[in-house]
């Protein structure tokens, strides 16, 4: 049996895993075991990526034409890029990272057998697959047609029979993400090992923390506000609707109190991948651990003061107007704290170019990208011009695509060996990444620079200004072009990725040399993570981790490893 | 922070660590002691109440704002609510978070009986509000006094020809504040849409708030005389200021919200009462019972704002 103070050797594997543990369907659909709810997680996840992907390309494909095409109205256009929206922020981001890959790992990495409440846990899944029947429920009512932001009073009045249905399909969407959240506070500060310190627990942990915290206290809020707005729209009670005497504006408020915090709900577990995957395939100790932790819990903390930036346009006073900018300005402080680290982490490290390593690169190149074109759209004056263009369009893609769901993918394949016990192929990983990379910055570059040119956002077409179809055709094309390489290249990361299930080398316990708990139990892991309280030492310190050529991976000597931890010698 | 395990207690359980599980049958698997689990299960109900109360949160923002920009119709409607009613249940919810702060303590001092009979009377305390609420909202209901549109609808049809009702619903409420009624903010108007003002253009009005009640309607709000309902039916009433059924709206969210909490409230603690009638609960496992006092003072909580705020406006 393997235990954590010998090395770790294939020969003596765990007898069973948590794939093996139990067998069955419904095994899987009633298990407790956070690794499996994970998993499960992960499928319903990048099923509805599927999804949310194809709408994208519909609307992509409509606007290579400028004006009226036959087989997509105006209505479903609106509709397609609404569902779009809708499921790609509430199905597939805000669960992606925390739910699907944190579930799996977070336990893992902290030395624990499991979350601190699994019965939660099983129950926040649930609700998720509850609330993705609702988005279908929505679809059979008729669809939806309001953008993913549900504005008032268009959302009060807008024809389309499926409002109502997604409404409560987001609802019941928050409680999953609000149940997530409790069950990772309390697993991080009741669940740690002896020897799992603060400033012991991987990064990846710091940001699903911080991330937790936004879950809880601002996803309530969306809860509420969205309960409102179904009963307005069935009442008419006048809270939103101004026909009612009611305040719109006070819904964006509402609405961006909490979505505002959820774009860092979307992108801090991403930049806690980062930070585990620039260290890891860079066999460096991470420089400023600190720095980056505590910049995870600052910008947890100013995500609940910028709401009103979304909203210069609205009417907001012109105090609240320039208040608003100044602080979301200071949002750049944390988040430039942690690309410098980054890349000062890379600073002659021992660069393994594999697929994980490529797609964290990938992020910082695009991040940065999404979070300086973000200085014009908090600049007052320069919004003015930029509000609801496909600049705005270009810039939280760059940020939640490609930040946050880079960093998805890359931590997927990061700890894919981990979760499946299979290698995937390295070859056409690189060839995806730079298909996705490639066609990434084809689409949304595009938008920047049409977006800058006045191309609004959400129109169907663009003819009906003399010389609009002129000016704005070229980006569309390169723009839908650019998504189609894009596509490719996810379809090219699902063949290769499903196709390692079945005929993938088996993985080593520990294929990149990463120092951190979840190395060093065996992949899959066993049904209880660790056959004995591991013992911890500094997740960052690769002194103690060598390659062993009979496993074909490395191992980490963990006497070495907790004496140097102990000693001082990490951060 | 706190660590409720030792390295001692593991290396003493050796592989399976199960040594505190063989005498503690509800200690779970992936929790070492019944300490830890404990405070785990505390840590993740105050998380829980934290969500909660942002969710109530919420909407005490909304009122607060609704109140500043309709201070009249806030306090001429309040007269229709009954003090009285609302002071009892008050003090009923009091009382019942006492006997159950009582409950918790006979549970970790495994008196049986004490624990029982305080959690009988808190399920009691808990259904009577809600007796008493659905008294209240009835009555209400009687009179018409509803959300939406249907707080405009006459209760007798005799009555139809006096009332004045509202037009419908504008069809397209973007182009209604564009171009709003030219008589809206009259007195006569029963719904009062947002006046016309590009407020990122043009500067806010110099009196009153923002432009949304109208000098006339604030300075009529400093008359509490004027307030004070004239006629029994809401609909006959001179005085009845514009948008009042944003008060009733906004009334029936928030105490409806409250009375789905008190329900669940009601369903938990009847669990808790038969486990406990069964003996579940001892000073070695009464976590249930604390959790469940937990939620119930926040419940308790929500509603001690909210009675002043709704019933005892001036």
């Amino acid at each position: 049996m393997t235990t954590l103070d010998a090395r770790p050797t294939i020969a003596a594997e765990a007898p069973d895993n948590y794939l093996t543990f139990r067998r069955g369907l419904i095994s899987w659909l009633f298990t407790l075991d956070h690794k499996r709810i994970g998993v499960m997680y992960l499928a319903a996840v990048l099923v509805s990526f599927f999804v949310g992907g194809v709408m994208a390309l519909l609307v992509r494909t409509k606007l290579l034409f400028p004006g009226q095409v036959e087989w997509m109205t105006a209505e479903q256009y609106n509709k397609a890029f609404t569902l779009h929206g809708a499921i790609m922020v509430f199905l597939v981001i805000i669960p992606s990272i925390p739910a699907a890959l944190g579930n799996f790992v977070l336990p893992i990495m902290l030395g624990a057998k499991d979350v601190a409440f699994p019965r939660l846990n099983l129950f926040s899944f649930y609700l998720w697959v509850f609330g993705a029947i609702c988005a279908v429920w929505s679809l059979i009512a008729g669809g939806f047609d309001t953008g993913w932001t549900f504005y008032t009073p268009y959302s009060t009045t807008s024809q389309a029979g499926g409002v109502i249905p997604v409404l409560v399909g987001v609802f019941i969407l928050g409680f999953s993400s609000i149940f997530t959240g409790v069950n990772f506070i309390v697993t991080i500060h009741k669940l740690r090992p002896p020897g799992m310190t603060w400033f012991r627990m991987p990064l990846f942990l710091w940001a699903v923390y911080a991330t937790a915290i936004i879950q809880v206290l601002a996803t309530p809020v969306l809860g509420i506000t969205v309960a409102l707005l179904v009963i307005e729209r069935a009442f008419n009670i006048g809270i939103f609707d101004p026909s009612m005497g009611g305040d719109p504006v006070l819904f964006q408020h509402f609405f961006w109190f909490y979505s505002h915090p959820a774009v860092y709900i979307m992108i801090l577990p991403g930049m806690g991948i980062i930070s585990e995957i620039i260290a890891v395939h860079s066999h460096r100790h991470i420089f400023g651990f600190r720095f980056i932790a505590f910049s995870s819990i600052a910008i947890a903390i100013f995500s609940f003061l910028v709401w009103g930036h979304h909203m210069f346009t609205s009417g907001q006073s012109g105090l609240m107007n320039v208040l608003f900018s100044a602080i979301t300005f200071s949002v750049a402080i944390p988040s430039a704290v942690k690309v410098f680290n980054w890349l000062a982490t890379l600073y002659k490290g021992s660069i393994s170019l594999n697929t994980s390593m490529l797609y964290g690169l990938s992020f910082i190149f695009l991040f940065t990208i999404g979070g300086l074109t973000g200085i014009p759209l908090a600049v007052l004056s320069t919004d003015i011009h930029l509000h609801d263009t496909y600049y705005v369009v270009a810039h939280f893609h760059y940020v939640m695509m490609g930040s946050a769901l880079i960093a998805m993918i890359g931590g997927l394949h990061h700890w894919w060996p981990k979760m499946f016990g299979v290698m995937y192929s390295e070859f056409w990983g690189k060839i995806a990444c730079a298909l996705v990379f490639i066609g990434f910055n084809l689409t949304f570059f595009t938008q920047f620079m049409m977006g800058s040119q006045g191309m609004p956002r959400r129109y169907y077409s663009y003819d009906q200004l003399e010389g609009m179809a002129e000016t704005f055709r070229i980006y569309h094309h390169l723009s839908t072009g650019g998504s189609y390489i894009m596509a490719l290249g996810f379809v090219i990361t699902g063949i290769y990725l499903i196709h390692s299930l079945f005929a993938g080398k088996k993985a080593p316990a520990n294929p990149w040399g990463g120092a951190s708990l979840e190395w060093q139990c065996t992949s899959p892991p066993p049904h209880d993570n660790f056959s004995k309280t591991p013992r911890v030492g500094d997740c960052y310190d690769f002194s103690a981790v060598h390659w062993d050529e009979k496993q074909q991976g490395y191992v980490v000597d963990a006497d070495a490893h907790v004496a140097a931890a102990s000693s001082g010698k990490g951060h | 922070m706190s660590h409720a395990h030792s390295d001692a207690s593991h290396d003493a359980h050796g592989h399976h660590g199960h040594g505190d599980h063989a005498k503690y049958p509800f200690l779970a698997h992936h929790f070492d002691t019944p300490n830890q689990q404990f405070e785990s299960g505390k840590l993740g109900m105050w998380v829980f109440l934290a969500t909660e109360v942002l969710f109530f949160g919420a909407l005490f923002v909304m009122y607060a704002i609704m109140r500043f920009k309709n201070p009249e119709v806030f306090s001429y409607a309040s007269n229709y609510l009954d003090t009285i009613l609302g002071g009892v249940n008050t003090c009923v919810l009091i009382l019942s978070s006492l006997t159950m702060a009582v409950g918790v303590r006979a549970a970790q001092t495994n008196k049986k009986g004490l624990l029982v009979t305080c959690l009988a009377l808190t399920l009691a305390g808990a259904i009577g509000f809600l007796v008493i609420k659905y008294f209240e909202y009835s009555h209400k209901f009687h009179l018409n006094l509803k959300w939406g549109i249907a707080f405009y609808q006459p209760v007798d049809e005799s009555d139809a020809a006096l009332v004045k009702v509202p037009p419908e619903p504008v069809a397209n409420p973007v182009l209604a504040i564009a171009a709003p009624n030219p008589s809206a903010g009259a007195k006569t108007d029963p719904i009062v849409p947002l006046p016309a003002v590009d407020r990122s253009a043009i500067a806010p009005p110099k009196a009153g708030p923002d432009g949304v009640a109208t000098v006339a309607l604030v300075e009529k709000a400093q008359e509490p005389a004027h307030l004070k309902p004239q006629a029994e039916d809401h609909l006959l009433d001179p005085v009845m200021p514009p948008n009042t059924h944003k008060f009733f709206a906004i009334y029936y969210i928030m105490t409806g919200l409250h009375g789905i909490h008190v329900l669940i409230g009601v369903g938990v603690i009847g669990w808790l009462l038969v486990m406990a009638m069964r003996g579940a609960y001892s000073s070695d496992y009464f976590t249930p019972v604390d959790l469940v006092g937990l939620y119930w003072h926040v419940v308790d909580l929500v509603w001690i704002f909210l009675f002043p705020l709704f019933y005892l406006i001036h």
